[in-house]
C-alpha cells in the first residue's frame, strides 16, 4: 500500500474537471480499476485526483451510421447495450473478453483505453523501464521477454497494449475527441498511442490535462454480420492476450469487399494488419484466402529471445479469426 | 513499508532512487499537500452512515475499518480475487479497487446483509450442501459475486464460469461453487 496521500476532488462540471486537470500532479479518476492498484504500488503518486465518473460523459448514442459512447460509459453497460450488441458485435466481444464481472461494472471506455501496460518490469518499481522512468533502460528487452512485442518496439520499449477493447475499436476506424480547456480535437484512435522511442515511451499522445470525452464510429454498422474477436491467453479467463484478433469482413455476392484486421499482444498499440487486409480483397471467403492472410500478417514480426512462440500463433489466430467472421451469416 | 530493494518513485514527474523507508521518503514528498478528510455519507445494508475519511481510504477499507463489516475480505487487495466483492445498487465491484469518496451516495450491499443464520440465502444454502468451501475466505465475495451474476441473465454452465472468473478460490472448491450456483439458478 502506497503511503502517499492525495487529495480528492469530484468534478461538477467538465469545464472545472478540465481547469484541475491542467494542473501539476493532477489525475483524472473514472473506474480507477487501474489508478488504484498503480497507486497502490507506488508505480504513480498523483497529488490530486479529479473524479470525473459522476459527470454526464456516459451516455451511449446511435444517429444514423453513427455511434458514441463517452467515455465514462461503463464497459458491461457498452457490452449489454441493445444496440451495441445488435450493430457492433465486435465491440461486446472485445469487452467480455476483458477483465472479470467485477472490473468491467467500474471500468469505463476512456479509462480502458488509457490503461497502462502489464509489461511486469513496467509494474515493478525495483526494474528498470523507460515507460515508468524514462532513460533507467528497459529490462524486458534482454529479460524475461515472453509477453513482449513483435513490431512497433524500440530499443528502448517492448512493452504491449494491454487492451482487449481497443483492438476491436482499431479495426473498426474508431475515432476519439479528446477535450481539454482550450477546446477539443478529435483523432484517430491509433493517433493516441504513439510509438516508443530511444529512451521514453509514454502511453498516449494526451497533452496534459487532456480528457477523452466521446469515442466515436462511423458506418462501423456494416461489419456486423461478419466480425469477431479471437484473444488467445494463458487461461481461459480474466487474463490478458499473448495474441488476439479483431477481424471484420463485409462480404458481397459472395467476394469480400472489404476486410479490417486488427492484432493484440503484439504491439504498443492495437496493430492493423493491412497487408492482410488488402490480400482479401475481392477473394471468396476461402481457405486458400485465409491462409494468405495469415502469411502476411507476420511480416516484418522482430521477436525477442521468448517470444518467437507468437510468430506462429499471430498467423493461425488471423486464420482462425477470419474463418470465425467468414463463415458467419 | 521498509524494503530492501531498490526502489524508483515518483513525484511531479521527477524520478527518485532510494533504498530503505518508503514510508518516510513518500511522506516528506508529499509534505506539501494539507491533510484532506472526506465526509462520507452511505447506505450500507439499508443503514446510513455518516464518517471521515481520508481521500485515499478504498471502499473496502473503509467498510472493514471504519464500519467493522468483516464479512468483506480483504485478499489481494489489487481486484484479483473477487474476496472483496460488495454490490452497489445490485451490480457486483471489487471493494479494494474501488476509491471510497467516489462512493459517497452509493448504495451497498456486503454479506452482513444476506441472510441470516436462521434464515440463509438459497446461495449461502446451496453452498453448504454442495461443499462450495473449505476454510471460507473467499466465500462472503463468492456470493455476492453470484448474486449478481444470477441477475444479470440467463446462464449456461459455461456463463457461471466464466463470469465467475473473478473470485478466485484457493481451497479450489470451483466445481462445486459452480454446481451451487447452477442449482439456485434453476440449471
Amino acid at each position: 500500500m502506497s503511503s502517499a496521500s492525495f487529495n480528492y476532488i469530484r468534478a461538477a462540471e467538465l469545464t472545472d474537471a478540465l481547469a484541475r486537470g491542467e494542473r501539476a500532479g493532477a489525475a483524472y479518476l473514472a473506474g480507477g480499476t487501474d489508478l488504484l492498484p498503480l497507486w497502490k504500488a507506488s508505480l504513480t503518486a498523483p497529488q490530486e485526483v479529479i473524479d470525473i465518473s459522476h459527470l454526464p460523459l456516459a451516455t451511449i448514442t446511435r444517429s444514423g451510421d453513427a455511434l458514441t459512447i463517452g467515455a465514462t460509459a461503463r464497459l458491461s453497460d457498452i457490452a449489454a447495450h441493445p444496440e451495441v450488441k445488435a450493430h457492433y458485435p465486435l465491440v461486446c466481444d472485445g469487452i467480455l473478453a476483458s477483465a472479470s464481472g467485477q472490473v468491467r461494472n467500474v471500468a469505463t471506455m476512456g479509462g480502458n483505453l488509457l490503461q497502462r501496460t502489464r509489461c511486469p518490469y513496467f509494474r515493478d518499481a525495483g526494474l528498470a523501464c523507460n515507460k515508468r522512468d524514462p532513460g533507467s533502460g528497459c529490462g524486458t528487452r534482454h529479460g524475461e521477454n515472453r509477453h513482449a512485442v513483435l513490431f512497433g518496439g524500440s530499443p528502448g520499449c517492448v512493452a504491449t497494449h494491454p487492451s482487449d477493447l481497443a483492438v476491436a475499436l482499431a479495426a473498426l476506424d474508431a475515432r476519439i475527441v479528446v477535450s481539454s480547456a482550450s477546446g477539443e480535437r478529435e483523432l484517430a484512435l491509433s493517433e493516441l498511442y504513439p510509438l516508443p522511442g530511444e529512451t521514453t515511451a509514454p502511453d498516449s499522445s494526451l497533452r496534459p490535462g487532456e480528457m477523452i470525452t466521446v469515442i466515436r464510429m462511423l458506418n462501423a454498422a456494416r461489419f456486423a454480420n461478419h466480425a469477431t474477436y479471437l484473444k488467445i491467453r494463458d487461461r481461459a479467463s480474466f487474463e490478458f492476450a499473448v495474441v488476439s484478433v479483431a477481424a471484420a469482413l463485409r462480404i458481397a455476392d459472395g467476394a469480400i469487399a472489404e476486410a479490417r484486421l486488427a492484432a493484440g499482444g503484439v504491439a504498443p498499440l492495437p496493430w492493423r494488419l493491412e497487408k492482410s487486409e488488402a490480400a482479401l480483397i475481392g477473394r471468396a471467403p476461402t481457405e486458400h484466402a485465409f491462409a494468405e492472410a495469415g502469411a502476411l500478417a507476420i511480416e516484418g514480426a522482430r521477436p525477442l529471445e521468448g517470444n518467437a512462440f507468437k510468430i506462429p500463433l499471430l498467423r493461425n489466430a488471423v486464420i482462425r479469426a477470419l474463418q470465425t467472421a467468414g463463415g458467419q451469416s | 513499508m521498509p524494503s530492501s530493494f531498490a526502489l524508483a518513485c515518483h513525484n511531479r514527474g521527477r524520478t527518485f532512487q532510494c533504498h530503505g523507508d518508503v514510508h518516510h521518503m513518500t511522506q516528506s514528498l508529499n509534505a506539501n499537500i494539507p491533510k484532506q478528510s472526506i465526509a462520507l455519507s452511505i447506505k450500507i445494508n439499508g443503514t446510513r452512515y455518516e464518517r471521515e475519511i481520508a481521500p485515499t481510504a478504498t471502499l473496502l477499507d473503509v467498510i472493514r475499518d471504519e464500519l467493522g463489516l468483516t464479512g468483506t475480505k480483504k485478499g489481494c487487495d489489487m481486484g484479483g480475487c473477487g474476496a472483496c466483492t460488495v454490490l452497489v445498487t445490485g451490480r457486483r465491484i471489487a471493494s479494494c479497487l474501488a476509491l471510497a469518496a467516489s462512493f459517497g451516495g452509493a448504495d451497498v450491499t456486503t454479506i452482513e446483509g444476506i441472510g441470516t443464520a436462521d434464515r440463509l440465502h438459497p446461495l449461502q444454502d446451496a453452498f453448504i450442501r454442495h461443499d462450495a468451501l473449505q476454510c471460507g475466505y473467499c466465500t462472503p465475495g463468492q456470493i455476492l459475486s453470484a448474486i449478481a451474476l444470477l441477475a444479470e441473465g440467463p446462464l449456461s454452465i459455461d456463463d457461471i464460469r466464466e463470469g465467475m472468473s473473478g473470485n478466485l478460490c484457493r481451497c479450489g472448491a470451483h466445481a462445486n461453487i459452480v454446481a451451487a450456483i447452477a442449482e439456485v439458478g434453476g440449471l
